[in-house]
């Protein structure tokens, strides 16, 4: 097969990797995320009407006399499918959903409630602590596996790889204002996986070379390791790819924002895998000695 | 690593079809019960809904503060310590002692075999914790003391919400306990939990007192609102009969009136209670007060001696239903607020199993056809491995009667897609294995050994976020770990047995062939 200069890009990519999360975390601060009714606390509803009578505007002219605060109503999947969010929840009182039933039920005929979430505040807010745990624990998971099974260059360049993927996700979820909710925390988590996993594996190549070939510059060094790993990575991210987009587009509107993150979280895992964590490599001198040495102790 | 013992090949292929037949089991109906296992479906698949309750402690707390004062005061008389003061203040009784016997109350509260303030020796902690200003004490509950107060009321309030959900008789309900003031419900099937919310929304606290003619009673009175928010009335505090002395309580028509009532028997102590209160009170009007409101007044004609006796109060049949129910399920500890709602309604579940269904089918038929055209022959072998894969994945779910959540076919999609990855490592280590070796036995050989620390570190690493999403996630999420966790296990046995003793027999046979992959 022929060889790919991939080394010939890295600079330029790196400036494109610190644009992109610069910006990524100008929005995230300026803009915020888009959070659920999980993180947020609030109510949602799924709700399905008849073919003839509603449109978004009715719907949330209707929402709107009921005093239930911010109420947001959007499309949901096909015509007949909305879900409306507000901020007030009122669980404990157990005519709230079915007087908004029957009100609703006056000003734009029949609905069917699909689905109701009624999130209180205390329990968004431990949520949203336990989702923002569960990421800090994986990566700080991933960082002392790849620290013992590696020397502490290669952890260096995996875990810069991890963060540039979470952070530009989140940062592309934040300038399209997607939803915030559970599941892409779960995504995010998945996502951390993915990227550990591809970078783990050129860098097993890479340790590998290093022993083979002393002579060999590490900017050399990396590209020959790419190139030997890529097929392999194309291959994978094409399958992995293949499913989630098969989910994003077979799996109804609930996964929708779950298998989108997945997909952008492979594609910049596979990306910084290639131009995140092999450059670092590069900066960081890495050589035979290195591992030999370490190896030595 | 291309050789497997006799043994080796017969145990993988039992347990390979021991594994898949729980798979198959869910599509069949077997009568014996191992063998007829299914997989759990979560409630965004079947509809239901969850509810998640907490309890107000607020109250029990206060109440046992009361209670705590009445039995210091006579604990102190009884040792002949005058003290005095009472008061409950921020969840805390102060009071004051006598100057020559603070040392000896200071004592008493901090002695290990304390009768008054319990030390729990396991714990290294007193009931309550104490402080000494001049002749004041302060007494709070400790932090055991408050868990332990905390546990009995939610082991208390998990029992009767169970009875309540029981009597209303939803399918296989789920109560479970959360951390020690919260308490879980899982309704499959229901659809509209309307009735079973506003049936634990409420405490169910019922009492029966008399209305006061003169204000000046020696129990002191009270003022409550009529439940239907008409009027007020003066109750006096005296608790004639409380909830705890019902046998039974049931909905029924008054013939007389023609009205619903719910009509209550009483064990032998109430009963006695209530004859006697009402024998004295003829003429007067008994209050019966539900959670501080009062459902009717009735005025007492004669004595009711038998222990029998109605309540009125403008029921339809369905609310007399359900105070029925209330009252024979029992009193709440303490109120509950319901914090988290989900509800999934039947046929969005449906839509839900219909579309993640046909996104694995789908995402499954391009995976395998990729793996095909990449590399056919040893693409048939990865795609054999990935087929039994899915047959243990879900053998193994069903097993253990995991549950399996929307987020949890999602998580068996996407191990579909990744399980490939080990092959595909396998394979293109091989490929170039070939490139400088001859014996095609010996290249394949080193091409699973060279990639087997690679294949592992890479399932690991997502095994690790596995692990994790599986103890901080909650409901549908815990489910996508399940899958994705036991997809890498799956994964890694479909490979190392399945996918290698094809690929061994095949290679071993054709070891003379050109261009083998």
């Amino acid at each position: 097969m022929k060889t790919i200069y991939f080394n010939k890009f890295y600079k330029s990519f790196n400036i494109l990797s610190g644009i992109l999360i610069i910006a990524s975390l100008v929005f995230l601060v300026f803009k915020g995320l888009n959070f659920g009714v999980d993180f947020k606390g609030g109510t949602l509803i799924e709700l399905r009407t008849d073919k003839s009578s509603a449109n978004i505007t009715k719907i949330r002219d209707s929402f709107n006399q009921m005093n239930l605060g911010d109420v947001s109503v959007k499309n949901f999947g096909n015509e007949t499918d909305f879900v409306v969010k507000f901020e007030k929840q009122n669980s404990n009182d157990p005519q709230f959903i079915e007087e908004i039933k029957t009100k609703l039920s006056n000003s734009i005929g029949n609905v069917d409630f699909r689905r109701v979430e009624n999130v209180g505040p205390k329990v968004s807010a431990e949520l949203l602590r336990s989702g923002v745990i569960a990421i800090a624990l994986s990566l700080a998971a991933m960082l002392l596996y790849i620290w013992i099974r590696f020397e502490w260059q290669f952890s260096l360049g995996a875990i810069l790889a991890l963060f540039h993927d979470v952070i530009i996700t989140l940062g592309v979820f934040s300038v399209f204002s997607l939803e915030i909710n559970l599941s892409i925390v779960a995504a995010v988590l998945t996502i951390v996986g993915y990227s550990m996993n591809d970078t783990v594996v050129i860098f097993d190549r890479v340790r590998e070379n290093l022993r083979k070939y002393a002579d060999v510059k590490i900017f050399e060094l990396t590209n020959i390791s790419i190139n030997e790993t890529l097929s392999r990575t194309i291959i994978t991210s094409v399958t992995t790819l293949l499913a989630l987009l098969s989910i994003f587009i077979f799996g109804g509107e609930i996964l929708k924002g779950f298998s989108l993150a997945m997909i952008l979280g492979v594609i910049f895992g596979t990306y910084s895998s290639i131009y995140i964590a092999n450059p670092v490599l590069v900066s960081l001198k890495v050589s035979q000695r290195t591992i030999v040495k370490e190896e030595k102790e | 690593m291309l050789y497997f013992s006799k043994l080796r090949v017969f145990s993988v292929l039992i347990f390979t079809l021991i594994i898949s037949y729980f798979t198959i089991s869910n599509f069949t109906n077997v009568d014996d019960e191992f063998f007829s296992k299914n997989i759990k479906l979560g409630l965004d698949l079947q509809g239901g809904s969850y509810l998640l309750l907490e309890i107000d402690n607020e109250p029990v707390i206060t109440q046992r503060l009361q209670s705590k004062v009445l039995e210091f005061k006579k604990f102190f008389k009884d040792k002949d310590i005058k003290v005095r003061n009472f008061v409950i203040e921020d969840k805390s009784i102060i009071f004051d002692v006598e100057n020559s016997k603070i040392e000896d109350v200071k004592s008493l509260l901090d002695d290990d075999k304390s009768e008054i303030n319990p030390y729990f020796q396991q714990y290294k902690s007193h009931q309550f914790n104490f402080e000494n200003m001049d002749t004041s004490f302060k007494l709070e509950f400790s932090d055991y003391g408050l868990v332990l107060l905390k546990n009995s009321s939610l082991d208390q309030a998990i029992e009767i919400v169970r009875r309540r959900v029981d009597e209303v008789g939803t399918n296989e309900p789920n109560i479970l306990k959360r951390g020690n003031d919260r308490i879980l419900v899982e309704l499959p099937g229901l659809d509209d939990p309307g009735r079973i919310k506003s049936l634990l929304g409420k405490t169910a606290n019922l009492t029966f007192q008399f209305i006061s003619s003169s204000s000046e009673e020696s129990f002191g009175t009270e003022k409550l609102s009529f439940e239907d928010g008409s009027s007020e009335a003066i109750v006096s505090k005296r608790i004639v009969l409380s909830g705890d002395n019902l046998m039974d309580a049931k909905p029924t028509m008054n013939n007389q009136t023609n009205e619903t009532v719910v009509s209550f028997s009483l064990d032998r102590v109430g009963a006695k209670k209530f004859g006697k209160a009402t024998s004295n009170g003829v003429g007067k009007r008994l209050a019966i007060v539900l959670d501080g409101k009062i459902i009717s007044a009735p005025e007492v004609r004669e004595p009711i001696i038998g222990g029998n006796g109605q309540i009125s109060g403008n029921f339809t049949f369905q609310s007399a239903t359900d105070l029925a129910l209330l009252l024979r399920s029992g009193a709440l500890p303490a109120p509950l607020n319901i914090i988290e709602e989900r509800t999934v309604g039947p046929d969005l579940g449906k839509d839900s199993i219909n579309a993640g269904i046909m996104s694995l089918i789908i995402g499954f038929i391009l995976v395998v056809a990729f793996m095909f055209y990449k590399y056919r022959f040893f693409g048939l072998i990865a795609n054999l491995a990935l087929i039994s894969n899915l047959f243990l994945l879900v053998g193994i779910l069903t097993l253990f009667e995991a549950t399996l959540t929307l987020p949890g076919i999602a998580g068996i999609i996407l191990t579909v897609g990744m399980a490939v990855d080990a092959n595909v490592l396998i394979f293109e280590r091989i490929k170039e294995e070939l490139k400088n070796e001859n014996n095609s036995i010996v290249a394949f050989d080193s091409g699973y050994t060279k990639s087997r620390t690679t294949i592992l570190d890479a399932n690991i690493t997502t095994l690790i976020a596995a692990v994790i999403l599986f103890f901080m996630g909650s409901g549908p999420i815990k489910g996508f770990s399940i899958t994705l966790g036991v997809g890498i296990l799956t994964t890694l046995f479909s490979v190392y047995f399945i996918a290698r003793l094809i690929t061994a027999y095949y290679v071993i046979k054709n070891k003379h062939k050109e261009k083998l992959i």
